[in-house]
């Protein structure tokens, strides 16, 4: 479970690199035993901003507060943080075994400790009996595993992943997320994760942070960011959505695509312009006589899951994701609950600050 | 029938190539002095050069200038490698300019210059001031050996060293150096080659009283080819040839991985 | 004969000021950092280079500027374009009478010509010759295998001093040329201490480095160009014309860089090959150098040679900005 207290605190951070603003006053804080992942398109700053936790970037401004105490000045070697890089960074001079082995040495650990952690995270990993292999013959997978080992046998308060499952196919990544996820909450350890992949930060995450040009546009756990997005850009970065441009009639009706739909949103005033969320999975197909707007069947995608329909409803084209197909031509009727219609102020950035919504 | 006449013309050119070597080692093993007269084979101009003191103390100076200078420029542009590695783009551009210059100034300024510095610090010319010049002229080429593999490596191997717990410096010694050991190792052979090799440079910064095998043969050339000559001239090719050899292979093979 | 070396104040104090500024540099590297850059590791190396590229070329440029006293001059660059400076001077003070045995002395300029001419021509039948031996090495049907390629690349790295050694044996008077066509029936031939044998001394210590960044680009290029040209119906000289030759420019640029400046500079082989008879440039230098100790003129024509050789340089590198031409190593 996540603890209440504050692990790490980042407080009005903001680097700039040779004249570029890579970071702006972010603000951010991290519980113990929390599993928060930093999620943005390539170029937000995610990376940047764990590369300032882990040591190796200095913050142009800001303070970085770990147990309540700033350690922006502290080198990575003193830190109780360990990092997994993007390509792992296993050392090829050694062998599996030196290289999970690597920071007790240096910390000058008894032999026979050495030993017994270090099988004992080879267990973790499931990679015993691999101790005596190069690092050159594993695969993708397995050396993504030993860098795991590498750095939890330090027992460190703090793990950063850095995109590490990036270079792994598919099936594996989706096994991985898993392992990641139970190694996380059987060792109790606060998680810091990268990555671009939606799905994976919905997947693995405690609270997910969306970050886009170096803001934070939306911190939440992955149901609310899912949801209930801040922002026409965090709808469409997190799954898949249908973002329009509509006008909030008055409280709890929303006019879009040519018809007056009722939704659960207040306070957005009269007749203002709003931005409009509906996911595709949240468009029931019914009888075009029944349904609150009619289409056309553009297209018809079988996705394996379901399959993903382009309906043109005139004002708008629709995608809709259904178990039954419709065929292509067709006409049909769409009807959406009004719960599931997200009604945002149309702005491009909002900033939500602190850690939690409050449920 | 064109393959055959391209083949010639390789064959030619190998042979317009390494007819003047292959001669000159032939001459070495003439028993007579004459280079017209072929009169036996013989190993006596070796003999006699082993016990020609002159050439011996030249082979003593050569070989402990080369070891000495290799060593230094290996430490020096090994060091200057890794922090070039870590320097921004435009520090970094400057330094590869500096690094590169002294390649691109044809040796006799570089020999001249140096002689110029010498004797304006009221530094006497002799084994010391060719051992420096070696040591300048043979560390960009370390530098060059051992940049690409710094780039090879993965940029995170020594982030992730100092993740786990490692000093800089014991990063350095266990993380880095371990890796880019192949072009190291390659920089100090090119090194004591170079430093071998080398004529014009030393011959700008070293005293008549202190000569290698190059300002020897050079000395002994103007007056006249001794058969002694030859068969240090053989020797030498020889020794170079292997040496260029083992760097070339290890050259190569750094470049394929 | 030995240079008078009382420099003036302000020189040594400015040489120690560079060095306590590159000092400073370092320190301000190590300060900026926070234990983790690596850049401070350059610093010895930085210092080294200061004091022996950096410095020696600064005094160049000083000697080439003042008189043996320090004094502040232009004469040492009268003195290269006319050797009879001096002497012309004099003459001039001296009167009108005098003024008839004014002549300029050409010994320089000439020496100069001489050396480029001698660099051209090594340059071009290096290219001549070199450039078919790169294209078949570079031929795929022809496959010579690595270890011929680096039998014609190990000359390069040899000692130049003992391969032109190499050719007095086959030139001598008695040497092997000359017992073969005296052998046959010939006369024996003046081959060596001429242009001839200098040229010929100077093609063959250059060579491979023409063949080597040619063959370099030749097998860098795409084998599939040549097969689109092909098969939009260029035949094979068309390809070698349109596609091979331009595509290879770049090596050639890099070959003749790597030819002509060695060529211009060098000193040895116009010495051992040519005996007096054919001074270059190289020589001159050596010469003013160590026999004359005229360390000023010296200096001057250094500083000449250096910015001939950066002026080809960059003219050569606006035909290859990409500097696409392989190298050495």
């Amino acid at each position: 479970m996540v603890e209440k207290e504050h692990l790490i605190d980042l407080q009005h951070i903001s680097k700039d690199f040779d004249g570029t603003t890579v970071l702006e006053d972010i603000n951010l804080y991290i519980r113990k035993k929390e599993f928060v992942t930093l999620l943005g398109p390539s170029g937000c700053g995610k990376t940047t901003t764990l590369r300032i936790i882990g040591g190796f970037e200095y913050p142009t401004s800001g303070t970085l507060l770990f147990e309540g105490k700033n350690i922006v000045d502290i080198p990575p070697y003193k830190r109780k943080v360990n990092t997994i890089f993007q390509k792992y960074a296993l050392f090829p001079h050694l062998n599996v075994y030196d290289n999970i082995a690597f920071g007790l040495k240096i910390a000058k650990m008894q032999r026979e400790e050495i030993r017994r952690r270090v099988e004992k995270m080879l267990d973790l990993v499931n990679m015993n009996g691999y101790g005596k292999r190069s690092v050159d013959q594993l695969s993708g997978g397995q050396q993504q595993r030993v860098a795991i080992a590498r750095a939890l046998v330090n027992e460190p308060q703090v793990l950063l992943l850095d995109e590490p499952l990036g270079a792994l196919d598919l099936k594996l990544r989706k096994d991985m997320q898993l392992e990641l996820k139970r190694m996380q909450q059987a060792l109790g350890i606060t998680f810091l994760y990268v990555t671009h992949d939606q799905e994976e930060a919905l997947t693995m995450s405690d609270t997910v942070v969306v970050m886009r040009d170096g803001h934070i546009l939306q911190i939440g756990d992955p149901k609310s960011v899912y949801d209930e997005p801040a922002n026409a850009f965090v709808a469409d970065f997190i799954g898949e959505s249908n973002i329009m441009r509509g006008t909030m009639v008055h409280d709890e009706l929303v006019h879009f695509s040519g018809f007056d739909f009722p939704c659960v949103d207040a306070g957005f005033g009269q007749n203002q312009p709003v931005d409009v969320v509906v996911r595709p999975e949240d468009i029931l197909i019914v009888g075009e006589d029944i349904g609150q707007i009619s289409g056309t069947v553009q297209s018809v995608l079988f996705k394996g899951v379901h399959y993903e329909m382009m309906i043109d409803a005139g004002e708008t084209v629709f995608k809709v994701h259904s178990t039954v197909m419709q065929p292509q031509g067709s006409r049909v009727g769409l009807n959406i609950v009004p719960y599931n219609i997200h009604i945002m102020k149309p702005m491009p950035v909002a900033v939500t600050e602190g850690g939690d919504d409050e449920q | 029938m064109k393959k055959l006449a391209k083949r010639s013309y390789l064959a030619l050119m190998l042979l317009f190539l390494y007819t003047p070597i292959a001669v000159l080692i032939l001459q070495s093993f003439n028993a007579g002095k004459s280079r017209a007269k072929w009169e036996g084979l013989s190993l006596h101009w070796y003999a006699e050069l082993f016990r020609d003191q002159a050439i011996m103390k030249a082979l003593y100076v050569t070989l402990t200038i080369a070891v000495i200078a290799a060593a230094a420029a290996t430490v020096l542009g090994t060091l200057a490698a890794i922090g070039i590695h870590a320097m921004r783009k435009r520090p970094q551009a400057v330094m590869m300019t500096m690094t590169n210059l002294p390649m691109t100034m044809p040796d006799i300024v570089t020999g001249i210059s140096l002689m110029i510095l010498f004797t304006f610090s009221k530094i006497e010319r002799g084994y010391v001031t060719m051992l420096l010049a070696h040591i300048t002229f043979n560390t960009p080429y370390v530098i060059l050996s051992v940049l690409p593999k710094l780039k090879q490596m993965n940029k995170h191997t020594y982030e992730a060293a100092l993740d786990l717990g490692a000093s800089p410096s014991y990063a350095l010694l266990h993380v880095i150096l371990p890796e880019i050991s192949p072009g190291v190792i390659t920089g100090l052979l090119l090194a004591f080659t170079l430093s071998l090799d080398d004529f014009v440079i030393s011959y700008f910064t070293t005293s008549p009283m202190v000569q290698n095998l190059s300002t020897l043969i050079y000395s002994k050339a103007r007056i006249g080819i001794e058969p002694t000559l030859n068969a240090l001239s053989a020797l030498m090719f020889l020794a170079l040839l292997a040496l260029l050899l083992v760097v070339n292979r290890r050259a190569s093979k750094t470049a394929k991985a | 004969m030995s240079q008078n070396l009382n420099m003036p104040p302000w020189v040594v104090w400015t040489l120690v000021a560079l060095l306590f500024g590159f000092i400073l540099f370092g320190i301000l590297t190590v300060k900026r950092s926070n234990g983790i850059k690596r850049s401070f590791f350059a610093s010895p190396y930085t210092l080294w280079m200061v004091l022996f590229t950096i410095v020696p070329c600064l005094l160049i440029a000083y000697y080439s500027f003042t008189d043996p006293n320090g004094a502040f001059t232009l004469d040492n660059f009268k003195n290269f374009w006319d050797s009879n400076y001096s002497v012309n001077q004099l003459y001039a003070q001296m009167g009108p009478e005098y003024s008839v045995l004014i002549q300029r002395g050409t010994v320089n300029i000439d020496i100069l010509v001489y050396s480029l001419w001698m660099a051209l021509l090594c340059t071009g039948i290096c290219l001549a010759l070199g450039y078919p031996a790169a294209y078949f090495m570079a031929d795929r049907q022809i496959k010579i295998g690595s270890t011929l390629v680096v039998l014609f690349i190990i000359p390069m790295w040899m000692n130049f001093l003992l391969r032109t050694v190499a050719w007095m044996t086959l030139l001598e008077d008695q040497g092997l040329i000359n017992t073969l066509l005296k052998f046959l029936g010939f006369h024996s031939a003046q081959l060596m201490y001429n242009d001839g044998a200098v040229l010929l001394g100077m093609v063959y210590n250059f060579l491979p480095f023409m063949v080597f960044p040619i063959y370099t680009s030749l097998t860098k290029m795409d084998s599939r160009l040549l097969e689109a040209a092909q098969d939009l119906g260029a035949n094979h000289f068309h390809t070698f014309w349109r596609v091979t030759m331009p595509l290879s420019i770049p090596g050639v640029i890099s070959g003749i860089t790597m030819v002509f400046m060695p060529s211009v500079t060098t000193f040895f082989i116009p010495r051992i090959l040519g005996g007096g008879n054919t001074m270059m440039f190289g020589d001159l230098i050596e010469n003013r150098f160590l026999t004359e100790g005229n360390w000023n003129v010296g200096s001057a024509l250094s500083l000449i040679m250096m910015i001939l050789i950066l002026i080809s340089l960059s003219i050569l590198r606006k035909a290859d900005p990409e500097g696409e031409g392989g190298g050495i190593v």
